[in-house]
Parts: structure tokens; sequence; C-alpha cells
């Protein structure tokens, strides 16, 4: 790791005024530092947001819930809230990592975790996430993983979470604070960023700006399914996911993970349902542009939905 | 044949010494950090609780809560595997529950309690998952074994508080089952593949926990 100085934020206002003079915020640690021994996270300074009380939840006026930014994912996973109301997000959480990684990692950091790309990871390789301008070493490399929707020419990088897949089927909002101490709410829908000409730019984040929670809207009932398919059963990331809830007046919602450098919405591939996994996987690739290795994934997440609609129909 | 006074452990830490050498830039890059390479360096205080006893450090940032066990505390019960988050060797226990020790930074823990392979039991007291591990053969090398043997502790204590897991069918009803517990593990990595025998040493302690 290259050399850092590091300090303890009190306050939501220390750590943001910490951050607007250059520092870089760590709660779980698990992503970022895993990068730091690799050098391609360099922070001159770490704020450890650690110790501002954003670990709670709670319930909004209006019936949805409010997860604190630095609430653990097993804390989540296992909220008795988010098991009876917002099932999806539990069965993604758990699906990801470890029990260790876990214990440690957080809403806001897992939202914020970046991409396992072999090339962003490699320091030998060109990677225009990593060092924007030096090209992309995966589209004609190594790509079985990595993303076929959303991509550019200069990024096929895939979005490596599971619980942000759910968090895009519930239509979760991020809360933030700015350096000012603005506050807005942004829908995950456009929190994340396709990569464009500028892979590096990942998320609306400003600069020094701190997530504070993760709000989800009020329940919507139904039969909640998150199906994840990757090459160890479990501690792997995924090839394929689909978070679905099925609300039981007819309506379906689908988010996809692992094929796309954000979690995978398509509101075509919503009002497909009716007619069956094969039209939502057609309108959820419908702008796919894949690799000849990642090819396969078109067919995956057409016989994962088949599955998925299966496991519905079997228990409603 | 070895001279008797060369042992293991120093023959491992001159390899490691070889193998950082070319190329690399020292400290910057190190994989470890030790009281040696902290000198000169802006430092941080910690102070934390290691297996009910108090201790307070001077730490170059970036030690991470596994080096400072192994390297400024002499607890090497801890083991370092990949060192990135991967295989749960270095698996510790901080306020009960277990984490990667490499994936943090000893400077976040002040205040914290920490629980190593070495609090849990003693060669002539063991801890019930240390001796359940003996019985059942849960082991070849040994080098993944203390970060198994913790993790399995609070695996245990996990289903006990009905977190579910990704192998829990009923979300609402956590039950013990060896799915569960090899979903539970799979954080742990045994190159020796002493699975099975791992599996068998949990259900053991589980089965004493009931009766």
């Amino acid at each position: 790791m290259k050399p850092f100085t590091y300090s303890r934020a009190a306050s939501v206002e220390d750590a943001v005024a910490a951050a607007s003079s250059g520092g870089r915020f760590i709660a779980g640690g698990t992503n970022l530092l895993d990068l730091m021994k690799l050098q391609i996270e360099t922070p001159s300074h770490l704020i450890d947001v650690n110790h501002l009380e954003l670990d709670r939840i709670e319930r909004t006026p209006e019936g949805g819930l409010r997860i604190g930014a630095m609430v653990r994912n097993t804390a989540l996973a296992a909220h008795p809230d988010v098991r009876r109301d917002y099932a999806v997000l539990s069965r993604a959480l758990l699906a990801g990592a470890s029990g260790q990684l876990r214990n440690k990692a957080t809403t806001a950091g897992n939202l914020l975790q970046r991409t396992r790309c072999p090339y962003f990871y490699d320091t030998r390789m060109p990677c225009n996430k990593r060092k924007p301008g030096s090209g992309c070493g995966a589209l004609k490399g190594g790509s079985r993983s990595l993303a076929i929707v959303g991509t550019s020419d200069a990024c096929i990088a895939q979005h490596p979470s599971d619980m942000a897949v759910a968090m895009r089927v519930l239509d979760a909002a991020v809360d933030t604070v700015a350096a000012d101490g603005t506050r807005r709410s942004i829908p995950i829908a456009d929190f994340h960023l396709l990569p464009g000409d500028t892979p590096h730019i990942e998320n609306q984040l400003k600069p020094g700006e701190l997530i504070t929670s993760v709000t989800l809207p009020n329940p919507l009932g139904g039969t909640h399914v998150y199906r994840k398919v990757r090459d160890r059963s479990s501690y792997a990331f995924a090839l394929v996911s689909v978070a679905a809830v099925f609300d039981g007046q007819g309506g379906s919602r689908f988010a996809f993970g692992g094929i796309a450098p954000k979690p995978w919405r398509v509101a075509a591939a919503d009002a497909a349902a009716a007619a069956g996994a094969g039209a939502v996987a057609q309108a959820a690739l419908a702008d796919a542009r894949p690799t000849a290795q990642n090819a396969f994934k078109q067919q995956l997440v057409a016989s994962t939905l088949t599955s998925l609609f299966r496991q519905k129909e079997a228990r409603p | 044949m070895a001279p008797d006074h060369v042992t293991r452990r120093a023959v491992l830490q001159g390899g490691g010494a070889a193998m950082a050498l070319p190329g690399v830039a020292g400290a910057e890059t190190g994989a470890m950090l030790s009281p040696e390479s902290n000198r000169g360096r802006d430092m941080s205080t910690v102070e934390f609780t290691v297996n009910g006893d108090r201790v307070q450090l001077q730490l170059d940032p970036r030690t991470t809560l596994l080096d400072a066990l192994r390297e400024h505390l002499q607890l090497t019960g801890t083991k370092k595997g990949c060192d990135h988050g991967q295989c749960g060797a270095c698996t510790v226990l901080v306020e009960g529950q277990r984490i990667n020790s490499c994936l943090t930074l000893a400077v976040m823990h002040e205040g914290d309690s920490v629980t190593t392979i070495e609090g849990l039991g003693t060669p002539k007291n063991l801890h019930p998952m240390q001796r359940a591990f003996v019985t059942h053969d849960g082991y070849q090398c040994g080098y993944c074994t203390p970060g198994q043997i913790c993790s399995a502790v609070a695996v245990l204590g996990e289903i006990e508080a009905g977190i579910p897991s990704h192998a829990t069918e009923d979300l609402e009803h956590v039950v013990l089952s060896d799915a569960e517990l090899r979903e539970r593990m799979s954080g742990n990595i045994c190159r020796c593949a002493a699975y099975p025998n791992i599996i068998a040493a949990i259900r053991e302690v589980a089965a004493g926990d009931e009766a």
C-alpha cells in the first residue's frame, strides 16, 4: 500500500469537511483495502466513517424502509422487516461474498464496489477504467465473465454487486450529503453510470459527497425471487443473476446482475412478463453487444428466467 | 538435513524476504508491515482488547489487523493465506463476529474486542471446536485450521441467532444442516480438502450445544 494518513470522523459534517480537502471515505474496507494493496486505489488520506451512527434501519413515515449507509450486509439480510417485506433483498445479499465479508461490508460500500474485471485488477494490462486512455484489454481478450449489454468500445466491465440488483428491482433511492451540506436523493436507476467514453466515472456522486442511507419504497408484496448462476455454488461472482418481484396483481419486475456495467433493468422486460421467460429475456437484452466469449450469457439469461418462472409457479 | 536450530518458521520468513527483494519497492508494496518497517513514518495509536488483554500499539496506519496480531503482538496462530479476503485463513472474531483480519486496518478497531485462535482455547484446555477438529481429523497441513475453527465457532452462533444464509429455504426459519454448514463455511478454503471432516467436527459441537 502507498502511505496514507488516517482520521476518524465524529459526525457527518466532520466527514464531508475532511473529504472536501481530498480524503477518501472508508467504511467496511473489504474492497477498498484490497485495491489499495494492489495500488489500484492510492488515497493519500482515509476518513473512517464507521462511527457516524449511520447503522440504523428504520421505517419511513410513508411506510418504506430507510437503511443506514453503514448497516452491514449480514445485519441487513437478517433484519425482520427485510426478510418479511423485501425478501428479494435478503436473498440477493445472502448470495454474495462470504459470511466474513458480509459481516464487514456496508450498504453504501456495496453500491460503490468496483468491477472484478481481470484487466482492471491486473496493473500490467491496459484498462480505461483504471487508467483512462490506456485502452481495453478485455474487448479482444478474456471476456467470459464480463458485460454483454450497456457496454461501450471503451469498457465492457460488469458491476459485481448482488445487493444493488435487488435494490434496482425495488426502486430504491440513494440519500447523500455533499461537502456544502446539501442533501439529495438519487433514484438507483440513475445512480450508476454507463461507461461511454468515461468508464472511470461510475456513479453520480460528486467529490466528497457521502451516502447517508438507502431508502426503499413501500413493500410491494407478492413473490420475491433472486436467482444467481455462477461457476461455484457459493462464494463466487455472478455470471448471470435475476432479481424478480411478482406483485400478485399481474405486475412483474426484473433486474439483472453480471451482464451490465450497472444493475440492469428495462421497462419493456417488465411489461413482457405475460408473454413468458423468452420474451422477458429478449426485451432485457435488446441492445446486447456480447463478445464471442460471453455470448453464452444471452442464453443463460433466458434459461435462468425460465427456471425462475417455474420456481414462482411452484411456490406462488 | 537442516541443522537443528533452523525452525520451519525461520525458513518460511527467510523465503518470504527473499521473494520480496527483486523489483519491488520495499515497504510501499510489501505484503507485511512489521515493527522494523514502521521506523520514521507517521504513526497512529490504537488501543483494543485481544483475548481479554488490553493492548496499545503505535502503528503505521497501513497495518492490517492481521499484521498487527502476527507481527506486533506475536499472535501467530492467525494465518496469512491470500491477504485479499479470498481464503479465510486470517479469520478472527471482532466483537463476536467473524471477519477477514487481512481486509481491515488495525487503527479502525479502537476499543474493539478481538478473539483469535489463541483466545478460544489452549493446548491444555482446548475449545470444544478445537477438540472436535482433532477428533474428526478436520485438517491435514493445518494452515487454514485456525481460520476454520474461528469461523466455525461464529457459524454456530449465527445459526443460533437465526441469521439466514443462501442455503436457508425459509428465511424465517433457520435449520442446522450439512448444506447450511457448507454454505456458511464457503469463505474458508482448505487446500487439503478436509471439508467432510470439518463438517463432521462442527456437527459434533452443534449436537453437544443442544444436549
